[in-house]
């Protein structure tokens, strides 16, 4: 276990150090922090005096060990545009965007078990088949599309009126095919504070109005193929042979499916699914950009836009550490959870 | 483009023709009618793509054929529609059926163009490290592992950035159908290479790949020649939902404003600019290009489905 755990650590530590050359060559060569310092009007022997005493000069290397040496720390030097260390400007954001991704791997969670264990058992219920066919439809619809028509349903409201609106059950029909509108669908409202810069929306009822049709359109995406992963796994544990012969013992079926079959369901879903909740962060600039939802993944796009190098740098340091954090923890679980896994070797 | 797959793989005594007609390939098309929609509608969707300059009513890149007036009309079932526009006008007067039209043949071609792309690129590096082995599979492989661990759509959005940010906003409006090409052909090589490389190891302990070897060939000839042939079909099968994925990332990109420009816009920008007007209560410059986009992507995924049931290769899994 322990020669396990090192090893993926040290495997950790590589992916953070390949991310911090790369994240540390863009700040290299596209930003200038001379002339955001000094600005336009300042001669050029003066601009090449602060550059030698800054430093930039020094050979890529030594310039590399001091920008990870306060990377550790991290210290990312100051945004352009905000005017104030980027850490903090990202401490702002960071709330934002995990409530997001907690609201939604908490709908995927809820919604995708159920249904892929319900269309594994009944594959050839029409319901079962009703799920796959929205499922295919579900992966072909790009996140900010999903996020577009749930706004024009349900913050603008659709009227249509096919029916004759006259008699009571055309009325009643035009009705029921229509939808009012008004949920909020821009920002996130008033969050209620919790402790320094951190404001929740789970807080009050109306904070939670804000955050359902954001983490709706988010979690559309991971659904389908949470949906589809968990029932072609059940499937596959449903035919091996302990399933056949816990059924031959005569054990009602219903402990089966939810006590043996799902327990062996569920472990490379943890796999699977704990690394694609992780990439959930990467679609939350998608969600967070259609409803103007003030997260990383906003804050990020308006970096790029007025080309704050050191905000982009500090995004990617900070997203790259939440990625090499969940994959490393998923693996660990992973190998925690499944007896079978050589935990000296890799994970089978 | 997916018919012609078995009979290309190698040469006996009938004819191709006859191989094809005798395949299982289209025995399987023929009983299944989802497929045979999803193709069709897919070949119609591409001619009009391919057709756009003789099918569209106007050409939306002209600027003297916009007319300023005549923004924001509606579909041609709504009230207060001008028949001379029957799918509506968008914020600038363009005429919708067009720049849908347009942006088909732009969506389409960065698809393709990407797909070509990371295929190479996989294709290369996967046989590289399948048949090498050693430092270099490792190397590769891990590249792979991290690239994927980000998600293609991040890596995407970052290189996209970055190229932004490098050669600024008018060169890259410009260059921007080849630079798409390479940014998405960038972000989503590993999946080509994880697959390919997974067959070549089956491939590589065979009888035949020994006899090359015996026979002295070099190791590049052995690679292209010998098992790449042998690896076509999961080949095959991913590069259709790639390019379903291609279009969608474009798509994504575009909508982040990181792709096609406004001028000459592709699905996803159209549905990006359409978004400004959706809460005045013009719905239809942002829905309509965004349900060709949908059911473009929904027939490539479905064939690509199809496709992979009919030739069930060993799909790298996980």
């Amino acid at each position: 276990m322990i020669a396990f755990l090192i090893k993926r650590l040290f495997h950790a530590l590589l992916v953070m150090f390949v991310i911090s050359v790369i994240a540390f060559a863009i700040q290299d060569n596209l930003g200038d922090p001379i002339q955001q310092m000094v600005g336009q009007s300042v001669p050029e022997s003066e601009r090449a005096a602060l550059r030698e005493e800054l430093g930039l000069n020094d050979p890529f290397a030594v310039q590399y060990l001091r920008f990870a040496a306060n990377a550790v720390q991290f210290d990312f030097g100051y945004s352009y545009v905000f005017n104030e260390p980027t850490t903090d400007v990202i401490l702002r954001h960071l709330p934002a965007t995990l409530e997001l991704v907690a609201a939604s791997t908490f709908l995927i969670i809820a919604l995708s078990i159920p249904i892929g264990v319900y269309s594994a058992i009944r594959p050839r219920a029409w319901l079962s088949r009703f799920f796959m066919g929205v499922s295919i439809i579900g992966i072909s619809i790009p996140v900010f599309l999903t996020a577009i028509v749930l706004i024009q349903l349900f913050a603008i409201g659709v009227s249509w009126s096919p029916f004759p609106a006259d008699t009571g059950w055309g009325a009643w029909l035009n009705d029921l095919i229509s939808t009012d509108g008004g949920m909020p669908a821009y920002g996130r409202g008033d969050p209620v504070p919790v402790f320094g810069t951190w404001e929740t929306n789970f807080a009050s009822l109306e904070g939670l109005t804000y955050l359902v049709l954001p983490a709706i359109s988010l979690a559309s995406i991971m659904l389908p193929l949470f949906i589809r992963l968990i029932r072609a796994e059940m499937l596959e544990v449903m035919q091996s042979e302990y399933v056949k012969f816990a059924r031959a013992k005569g054990i009602s079926l219903r402990r089966i499916y939810f006590l043996h079959a799902l327990k062996n369901t569920m472990l490379p879903v943890i796999t699977v699914g704990g690394v694609q909740i992780g990439t959930l962060v990467a679609y939350t600039i998608l969600t967070e950009t259609v409803f103007q939802w003030p997260g990383m993944g906003l804050m990020f796009l308006d970096a790029i836009e007025r080309s704050d190098i050191p905000l982009i740098v500090t995004y990617l340091m900070i997203v790259g550490l939440i990625f090499v954090i969940t994959n490393t923890l998923v693996d660990l679980i992973y190998g925690l959870v499944n007896p079978t896994v050589k935990l000296t070797g890799k994970p089978a | 483009m997916t018919t012609s797959t078995p009979t290309a793989a190698s040469s006996s005594t009938a004819s191709r023709w006859e191989r094809f007609r005798d395949s299982y390939l289209l025995y399987s098309f023929k009983r299944d009618p989802i497929a045979q929609v999803s193709l069709a509608v897919f070949i119609l969707l591409v001619a009009m793509a391919l057709l756009a300059p003789w099918l569209a009513p106007m050409n939306p890149y002209d600027l003297a054929q916009i007319d300023i007036l005549a923004s924001e009309l509606p579909p041609f079932w709504v009230d207060g529609s001008d028949p001379a526009y029957l799918m509506g006008t968008d914020a600038q007067g363009r005429d919708l059926l067009s720049t849908i039209l347009y942006g088909l043949r732009v969506s389409l071609i960065i698809g393709f163009g990407a797909v070509a792309m990371q295929a190479t690129l996989g294709v290369c590096f996967g046989l590289l490290a399948g048949y090498l082995g050693g430092r270099v599979d490792a190397f590769l492989m891990r590249m792979a592992d991290i690239q994927l661990s980000f998600s293609t759509l991040m890596v995407a959005i970052v290189v996209g950035a970055l190229f932004k940010a490098i050669f600024g906003g008018a060169t890259f409006s410009t260059y921007a159908v080849p630079l798409l090409v390479l940014i998405i052909g960038l972000a989503e090589w590993p999946q080509y290479a994880r697959t390919v490389r997974a067959s070549v190891l089956a491939e590589k302990g065979k009888e035949y790949v020994d006899a090359a070897r015996v026979m002295g060939l070099s190791s590049r000839r052995i690679m292209f020649r010998h098992i790449l042939p042998n690896t076509l079909s999961p080949i095959f099968v991913i590069s259709t939902v790639q390019v379903a994925n291609a279009i969608i990332s474009e798509a994504a990109l575009s909508f982040l404003g990181l792709g096609m420009p406004e001028t000459q816009p592709s699905l996803g920008s159209l549905i990006k600019s359409g978004f400004d007007y959706i809460q005045s209560g013009s719905w239809w410059i942002t829905l309509i290009p965004g349900l060709v986009l949908v059911v473009l992507v929904l027939v490539i995924n479905l064939l690509g489905d199809w496709l992979r049931d009919v030739l069930n290769p060993r799909l790298y899994k996980g």
